[in-house]
Order: C-alpha cells, then sequence, then structure tokens
C-alpha cells in the first residue's frame, strides 16, 4: 500500500528537523559550557516549540516517537510507515 | 603561540617532491583541509548565529564552523580556497 | 536507555540513480571510520570517563546512530530497485550473492565490522584523543566520497555529515581542556 504523502508532510518534518538541529547543537554546546545562561534559555525556547510543531505533525501524520500518543482508537499507528529511510 | 581565529585558511596546500625518475606525470599541488575546529581552542560564547533553517542546511548553528567542501582538484586554476 | 524518533536528522535526498556510489557509502556504514564505529566507540567510554564529558560522550554517541540511519537511508535508496545485473555492474555483485540488496556492517572493500576498529584505554586522556582522530579520519573521508561522487543532492547530505564531524571534533577537544583544569585559573585565547 503505497500512498504518495502530501507536501505538508515534508514541510512540517523539515521544520521539527530544523527545530530539533538547533537542539542539538545547542546540547552538545552545552555539554562543555554548561554555564552559558544565554544559551540555555535559547535551548528551553526551541524545546517549546519543537514540542508545539510535534504535536501538530503527529496530529496529522501518527506518531513520531516512542510514548507518542495513539490518536487513533483503533489502530496501532506508530508500525504504519512510512519510514524515515523510506520518504 | 596562538592562530587568530579571524584569520585563518581552511585549506592547505604542498608540492609533494617530484624525482626525475617517478613513472606517472606530477599531480603537482596537494591540497589539505584545515577546518576552523584547528584554530577555534575553546569556543566562546555569543558568537553569531546562522538562522534555523541555514542552521540546519549548513551542519551547524555558528558560522564559524562552517567549512565549504569540494573537491579541490577539479579547479584547475590552481588559486587557495578561502 | 534509548528511544526512537520516527525521522532523520537531515532530510536525504538522492538524485541521481548511480549504485556505484552505494559501495563507496558503505565505508562510513560499517568501515573502521565510520558512523557505527563512532557511535558504539563513544557510548562505550563514556561508563568510565570523568563525570564532566559523561554527558557529551552520551549525547555525541547516540548522534551518530542517527547519521548511521542517514547512511543507510542513502544507500538504501541507491540499491533497493537495482536489478542484479546493475549491482554486479556497480561492484556490488559479491555484495548482492551474499545478501541481496540487504545492507550489512561492512567497509567499501566487504571487510566485515569489528570491534578492533575502536578503543576505550581507560585513560581519559587517550580516550578523548582517540575521539578527536576518529572525527577527523571520518571528515577526511566523508570528502573522499564527495570526490567520488557527482550527485548534488547526496553531496549536500554528505557535507552536512562533514560538518558535523567537524562540530563533534571541537567539542571533543573541549572536553580535553576541561579535563586539563585549566580553565578556572586563567583564561588565555
Amino acid at each position: 500500500m503505497n500512498k504518495t504523502l502530501p507536501q505538508e508532510y515534508y514541510k512540517q518534518l523539515e521544520e521539527i528537523q530544523v527545530a530539533d538541529f538547533v537542539l542539538i547543537e545547542l546540547t552538545l554546546y552545552l555539554d562543555t559550557h554548561p554555564t552559558d545562561t544565554q544559551a540555555i534559555e535559547q535551548y528551553n525556547q526551541f524545546a517549546h516549540y519543537s514540542k508545539q510543531l510535534k504535536e501538530k505533525f503527529e496530529s496529522a501524520f501518527g506518531p513520531l516517537q516512542q510514548g507518542s500518543l495513539n490518536r487513533t482508537p483503533e489502530f496501532w499507528a506508530w508500525k504504519s510507515g512510512p519510514w524515515p529511510w523510506q520518504v | 603561540m596562538k592562530s587568530n581565529p579571524k584569520t585563518f585558511t581552511k585549506v592547505k596546500s604542498y608540492v609533494p617532491y617530484h624525482s626525475p625518475c617517478d613513472p606517472c606525470p606530477p599531480i603537482g599541488r596537494k591540497y589539505y583541509s584545515t577546518p576552523p575546529n584547528l584554530y577555534l581552542g575553546f569556543q566562546p560564547p555569543n558568537l553569531p548565529q546562522f538562522s534555523p533553517i541555514e542552521a540546519l542546511k549548513r551542519g551547524t548553528l555558528w558560522p564559524v564552523f562552517y567549512d565549504f567542501y569540494e573537491n579541490p582538484y577539479k579547479k584547475r586554476a590552481g588559486k587557495e580556497h578561502e | 536507555m534509548w528511544s526512537y524518533e520516527k525521522k532523520l536528522q537531515y532530510p536525504v535526498k538522492v538524485s541521481t540513480c548511480n549504485p556505484t556510489l552505494a559501495k563507496y557509502l558503505t565505508e562510513q556504514y560499517g568501515g573502521a571510520d565510520g558512523e557505527l564505529a563512532a557511535a558504539l566507540r563513544y557510548l562505550n567510554q563514556r561508563y568510565t570517563i570523568p563525570e564532566k564529558v559523561i554527558g557529551l560522550l552520551t549525547d555525541i554517541g547516540t548522534e551518530e546512530f542517527a547519521h548511521l540511519e542517514m547512511i543507510a537511508t542513502m544507500i538504501y535508496k541507491l540499491t533497493k530497485d537495482a536489478t542484479p545485473q546493475q549491482l554486479r555492474d556497480a561492484g556490488l555483485g559479491e555484495h548482492y550473492v551474499a545478501h541481496d540488496s540487504a545492507l550489512f556492517y561492512n567497509n567499501a572493500a566487504g571487510v566485515p565490522f569489528t570491534a578492533s576498529y575502536i578503543q576505550a584505554k581507560g585513560d581519559p586522556i587517550a580516550d578523548l584523543y582517540e575521539d578527536i582522530a576518529a572525527e577527523e579520519k571520518a571528515r577526511a573521508t566523508y570528502q573522499w566520497i564527495i570526490d567520488m561522487s557527482d550527485d548534488p543532492d547526496l553531496n549536500d547530505s554528505l557535507r552536512f555529515l562533514r560538518e558535523r564531524e567537524i562540530i563533534h571534533s571541537q567539542r571533543f577537544r573541549e572536553a580535553v581542556e576541561i579535563l586539563k583544569e585549566e580553565r578556572d585559573r586563567k583564561k588565555i585565547f
């Protein structure tokens, strides 16, 4: 069963990839600069933003991580494709 | 002996010794990469950042670390990269 | 513990149908300086490293698995639609005979992955210098793969991965500075 994904999927996914990238860059930076309060503040802003983006994405396209809400009560959406290497 | 992080170049080159007995034509210049992490020392705080979209594309949040790579042997002109 | 996120760290695109590149990409999948070696190296060293740098090793080690997934995606996209003849023409005939187009942890020459590629000396300075060296070797390997590839979309992802190696090397260098414990005494840049 091979549905083509809408453009919106790619667009929202990229927004999440952008936000999460900032988070990982700041995480590595903070691992060696633990007292940089400005960086911590920026990290928290993006952590919040990423969470919002993911909730929106998951409502439309299914869970992104283990532990996410399964919003389709009759079906376990986590096991559905597409998977990241197929997209 | 501290390098000034503002003036380093990201590619260096040298000419390997060519002997008259070598069977093949000389390669000329060999290039090697000297990316910013060699020169910066401990990252200082408050460095300028890319926008988030730009950061993802380039692979880092900070322009100071960005180092675009292309095959130096494709450029025949022999000019140094910056 | 680990949890999985159903997304790639960076959107991987491959625009040219050229299975030969898959062979070279395998060097970063199961090779000595590749992403699997990196992930296992850092995640193993972190148990016995001073606490100040455990977080860094955990986070970089985890990121390397994300990169492994990106390499796997590139190889997968390049080989999933290839016929046996196309794979043979790409130099992947031996691989096909053992694996069809399944991925496997070997280097570009087909040598299987081994724990001998990594080390954990238990000495934090030795371990961190090994990590810095690993990042520089990975950076160089990406350069050589980019040299071999004409696919601009693939090269874009490879340049991303190369840039990540530069950042990782930077962080490991900083970790050495932290462990030298000279930083609080006097700041000299």
